[in-house]
């Protein structure tokens, strides 16, 4: 059972989520297992591939492999797998990793299942489907097997694994990987993340009682590092823009942390939300629909509540 | 006392008529333009078809697009809903057999009960609800069915395409400008903003069933309106999947509705179910009502908790919802004439509905066909137009549509006094097969009747999710994805009495309305959530006045 | 210029999952992809005034010719429907070997995707298909611009925007952050009817049965079942010490 994790990397750094992948396969049992580190610095990370779980680690550098591009990472990969017939290759889902492992499995000729939030031992994948409302098993009839797993979906804890076997690999780029270049880079706007890509999100809805009480959300989102949502109705009236807006009309988001201000939970926002990982409410009416979906549900005044949480997290950062 | 009526909604029909002013070379020209794609825009454009095939000779004169039908909804069938039992007489004559259409079968059983607020009690279907010989459809499918036939027989069906306003030159309808797209809640353009178009045709078809906008306005402009008022219904229905599906078509009277005449709750239930493992189960509830706490959708929601209604949902999964009024007149509200220069005027959008059997499908298909054929009469190379429409009007009134329509004249108007009395008389009529005459029973407008409270809400039950429902999650079920920043399409008064701004909280089926700050003086503000609307026509009935959303708004029905 | 975009026909409405087959529930309604749209609108735009051909490519059953005129009305030229009862049930290297072979009778080049579709929650076909055309491949495309034999993007990423260069052919998947689609206006709906429309079958796009449908798959799905319940849902009342209850939360969860 020979598995293969990308490892991706930014900056000098291993990525959270592929880590996790990475424990998560060397909890699997095998004990083959092996990963892949792309672009500068990469020799430099493998000792820490070997603590989170890895055996062995591949490591390619050099100037054509520098850019954080998807395409040159296939021919990477491609080549280890046929070299070493790794039969299941995994990784966790990122705008880079969506594209290497589609790459990748056009290049072999191998099944992708994406999107998953488990694998089992005898490699059966858990996909959440039609926006979580149901648990697919899904198989693959083939090897080599892709696996493409929802960000965080695993915690990044070390598994006390020693020093990994490092080996170099050289990889000569197809024609088409050589193509694309990155001419620039803007780094993310200090405004914020937005709302889509941001990992936490502060919704308000109509219990703020008035568009003014809307600098509550802000502050506490602003506190955590989140973005601000707000509801149908709270944009309907005015208090916020329509571009700030979850739900069936407005935008879906699952982030990592949901926290919902004042607001009842009607189907149409719970669509826009619920696959968020955690989500915590703050009503002041017990019989709230939110509280039936909530993993912290808090009855009481929002008002009183959250200047209070602002201030109790800028101190815990500020720590 | 309070009545909705003294509230008029700021709604002047002659807004919506205009001349076309697109220059030549962007109108769009066609040669019959039928409004609606329900059953009678279908019919009319499925018959037109085969008329036209049959005569090349005046196909050919119509230009590009002979037969185009414009619909509101995201695609045929996501605006029609009905319960629906169909008498398949109008399909037959259309040419299609009722088994080759979709159906869930011929109905074989039926029972009629009275409900209490425990118990039922079966009683002889009375005559008027005798369903042998008639088939279970489902409207939507029907209408996502008549619509492939149309277009195969060369129409073209143009969806998310709101008719705006009534196109009028030298006195006669040349066509319809339809809505712009692409606006937002103040009305501005946005950066996708695609102005309406002119439509222009030789004769121009308005099926657009019940509160037809275009229809309303044409009533106006060419003084069609009959001197009895028209007056509607609402029903309120849902589809569920079941584990076993009854056999009988049920209907019930009686409980949640009152029975006193000072209420005047007319109305009752119905379920039928959809082949072994589905049921359509609804409420109709005459808008004539009195009490500002009536809720239909909620009065639904108290059906089901019925032991013998509970019992067939058991196990069972809601699965679809819908509102739609339904023009319950009849005879004497039917306009003055059914046509004006240019213009042929079908279907429910006029009341063609017969209240007492709950049937109106059959004579939507049946005066769309007869649309097609005095539509096609008039162009036809020395035609004269004025007479081929008007042979439209006799058509309707001589054929099986006025006849039925005739015998039940009364009938719903005598419910206004009441379920027992209205009862008898209703079967005196029926007895009688409306030979016995009444005398003329004046209907009053919806909105006219004065409001009084009774507390009435605290009888509506819990939503619990499972089985019964709050109104925003059927509005959801009712695939209502409106795009929220357009402008808001409902003409209302929006600083009114508590009671009518109750009145109108409690009336719609898709919450609608909210009462917003309360004056001093007693009047409350009226906060108006138009992308929950479902567009079933209530609020016209009742003081307000509905105007189509941007195309491709409202309801996606799948299965109503 | 050919400008190739690829569009898919999505179930309107509620999805279900059909349990027999477990795979979506088609057999209702579609319509176009909303995603698609912006990458149709995308074209279009580079299209202007010129005389660039925009073709718009869909692997599919017979009734996403719907979400094609649609494209049509729009504005695109021509569309191309890969329609095959045997290509049925494809998956991501199935229908990326279809697509790649009818795109590649098309010769077109660039080839546009929306970022995702509406009914797989992140297919992530761009790649795929870029890989059997042995074309460069630039996704999250907030903007684009084509100029002389080369594209300029800006993509978004997780850490900010890369701005990318490539020379043309190339495959570009759009974020739905790029634009605004256009509604198609009446005459744009009428005219469709008449813009040139090919179905093919997979025969024609040279894919063999097998290569296609189940059998060309290599993932499959297995069982149906519940989502994990949200497990412990928690409940406080009063606000006296809820926000320092609501904090000891978070931080056991570690998301401050």
């Amino acid at each position: 059972m020979s598995m293969l994790v990308f490892l991706e990397q930014h900056g000098g750094e291993l990525q959270k989520g592929s880590l996790g992948v990475l424990a998560k396969a060397a909890s699997l049992g095998s004990n083959d297992v092996a990963a892949v580190i792309v672009g500068d610095g990469a020799k430099a990370l493998a000792a820490e591939a070997g603590a989170y779980g890895a055996a062995k680690v591949f490591v390619a550098e050099g100037e054509a492999l520098q850019q954080a591009l998807p395409q040159p990472r296939v021919d990477v990969l491609a080549k280890v797998v046929q070299e070493h017939g790794y039969e299941t290759v995994l990784l966790a889902n990122s705008v880079l990793a969506a594209d290497v492992a589609a790459g990748l499995a056009a290049r072999l000729d191998a099944g992708l299942n994406w999107d998953l939030v488990d694998l089992t031992g005898d490699l059966v994948g858990k996909r959440l489907a039609l926006q979580d409302t149901v648990l697919v098993d899904v198989g693959w009839k083939t090897t080599p097997r892709i696996a493409l797993f929802r960000a965080g979906s695993f915690d990044a804890t070390p598994t006390g694994g020693g020093e990994p076997q490092v080996e170099d690999v050289t990889v000569e780029l197809s024609e088409h990987s050589q193509q694309a270049t990155i001419t620039g880079q803007e780094l993310e706007e200090s405004s914020g993340p937005s709302i889509e890509d941001a990992d936490i999100v502060v919704a308000g809805g109509r219990g703020l009682g008035a568009a003014e009480n809307f600098s509550l959300a802000e502050e506490l989102a602003r506190a955590l590092g989140g973005a601000v949502g707000a509801t149908r109705a709270v944009v309907d009236a005015g208090w916020y823009p329509y571009s700030a807006q979850i739900g069936q009309t407005g935008k879906v988001v699952s982030p990592k942390l949901y926290v919902a201000l004042g607001i009842s939970g009607a189907i149409q926002h719970k669509v826009g939300m619920q696959s968020s990982n955690v989500i915590v409410s703050i009503n002041k009416d017990a019989n709230a629909p939110i509280f039936e979906f909530s993993d912290l549900g808090v009855v009481g005044d929002v008002h009183e509540i959250v200047p209070r949480l602002t201030e109790l997290i800028k101190q815990r950062k500020g720590a | 006392m309070t009545r909705a009526s003294d509230f008029p909604p700021p709604f002047d029909p002659r807004d919506y008529v205009a001349e076309p002013t697109a220059p030549a070379d962007e109108r769009i020209e066609v040669g019959v333009l039928i409004v609606g794609a329900g059953p009678a825009g279908l019919a009319c454009a499925i018959r037109l078809g085969q008329l036209l095939g049959e005569h090349p000779d005046v196909a050919e004169r119509l230009g590009e697009v002979p037969v185009a039908v414009v619909e509101k909804g995201k695609q045929p069938g996501s605006h029609l809903l009905s319960g629906a039992v169909v008498n398949p007489r109008a399909l037959r004559k259309l040419g299609f057999r009722p088994e080759d259409v979709p159906n869930y079968g011929e109905v074989h059983e039926e029972a009629v009960y009275v409900l209490t607020k425990r118990a039922a009690l079966r009683i002889p279907p009375p005559p008027t609800m005798r369903n042998h010989g008639n088939w279970i459809m489902s409207l939507s499918q029907l209408g996502r069915f008549l619509a492939e036939q149309a277009e195969e027989g060369g129409a073209m069906v143009l969806p998310e395409t709101a008719a705006e306003r009534l196109l009028v030159s030298h006195g006669r309808v040349v066509g319809i400008r339809t809505g712009d797209k692409g606006r937002n809640r103040e009305g501005e353009p946005m950066g996708n903003y695609e102005p309406g178009s002119d439509l222009v045709a030789r004769v121009t078809v308005l099926a657009e069933g019940t509160q037809g906008h275009l229809t309303g306005v044409a009533l106006d402009r060419f003084g069609l309106r009959s001197e009895e008022p028209q007056v509607w219904e609402l029903g309120v229905k849902e589809v569920w999947r079941v584990p076993k599906a009854p056999r009988h078509v049920i209907h019930t009277m009686g409980w949640p509705l009152r029975t006193s005449a000072k209420y005047r709750e007319f109305g009752g239930s119905f379920i039928y179910p959809m082949g072994d493992d589905m049921l359509t189960i609804g409420m109709v509830v005459g808008l004539d009502y009195r009490d500002a706490e009536l809720s239909t959708h909620d009065v639904l929601q108290e059906l089901k908790t019925h032991p013998k209604i509970a019992k067939l949902l058991r196990g069972g999964e809601r699965i679809g919802w819908g509102a739609k009024t339904i023009p319950s007149g009849g005879w004497y509200s039917l306009p003055s004439k059914l046509h004006a220069p240019g213009l042929l005027l079908c279907g429910d959008g006029v009341g063609m509905v017969n209240i007492p059997r709950l049937k109106g499908v059959h004579y939507a298909i049946e005066s769309g066909r007869l649309a097609a054929e005095s539509a096609f009469a008039a162009l036809r190379r020395g035609a004269t137009p004025s007479t081929a429409l008007q042979s439209y009007d006799d058509g309707v009134r001589n054929g099986f549509i006025g006849a039925d329509l005739h015998e039940v004249r009364d009938m719903r108007q005598v419910f206004g006094r009441g379920f027992f009395v209205g009862g008898a008389l209703a079967s005196a009529m029926t007895v009688s097969r409306g030979r016995i005459d009444f005398g003329k029973m004046r209907a009053e407008p919806d909105a006219e009747q004065p409001l009084l409270t009774t507390n009435r809400a605290a009888s509506y039950p819990a939503p619990d999710g499972k089985v019964t429902f709050d109104k925003l999650s059927s509005v959801f079920a009712s695939g209502n994805k409106t795009r929220d920043d357009q402008p808001n399409h409902i003409r209302i008064e929006r600083r009114v009495p508590k009671e009518v701004a109750e009145m109108w909280v409690n009336l719609c089926p898709a919450q609608v309305y909210e009462i917003g700050t309360e004056g001093s003086d007693g009047t409350v503000t009226v906060n108006v959530a138009a992308s929950n609307c479902v567009q079933c026509g209530a609020i016209t009935a009742k003081g307000g006045r509905l105007t189509p959303p941007e195309g491709g708004s409202g309801p996606e029905y799948q299965l109503t | 210029m050919k400008i190739a975009v690829c569009v898919k026909h999505v179930p309107e409405g509620h999805s279900k999952l059909d349990p027999s087959t477990k795979r979506l529930d088609r057999s209702g309604e579609g319509a176009l992809n909303h995603f698609d749209a912006n990458a149709v609108e995308e074209a279009l735009r580079l299209k202007g005034d010129s005389d660039t051909e925009v073709v718009v490519v869909s692997l599919g059953p017979a009734k996403a010719a719907d979400s094609l005129r649609k494209a049509l009305a729009m504005g695109a030229d021509r569309a191309v429907l890969v329609s095959d009862d045997a290509a049925a049930g494809s998956d991501l290297v199935a229908t990326s070997k279809i697509l790649g072979k009818a795109l590649e009778r098309e010769s077109p080049d660039l080839v546009l995707f929306g970022q995702q579709a509406a009914d797989a929650d992140g297919a992530v076909l761009w790649a795929a298909v870029a890989e059997r055309l042995r074309r460069p491949v630039v996704s999250q495309a907030a903007e684009l611009t084509v100029d002389g034999g080369s594209l300029r993007v800006k993509r978004q990423t997780e850490f900010g925007y890369d701005v990318i260069e490539s020379p043309l052919p190339a495959v570009v998947a759009v974020s739905d952050a790029i634009n605004e689609p256009r509604y198609p206006s009446l005459k744009g709906i009428m005219g469709a009817k008449k813009k040139p429309f090919d179905t093919l079958s997979l025969g024609d796009v040279g894919v063999d049965a097998g290569e296609a449908g189940e059998s060309g798959s290599k993932t499959e799905v297995l069982a149906l079942g519940d989502p994990p319940s949200r497990g412990d849902a928690r409940k406080i009342e009063g606000d006296g010490d809820a926000a320092q209850a609501i904090l000891d939360f978070l931080a056991e969860k570690r998301l401050v």
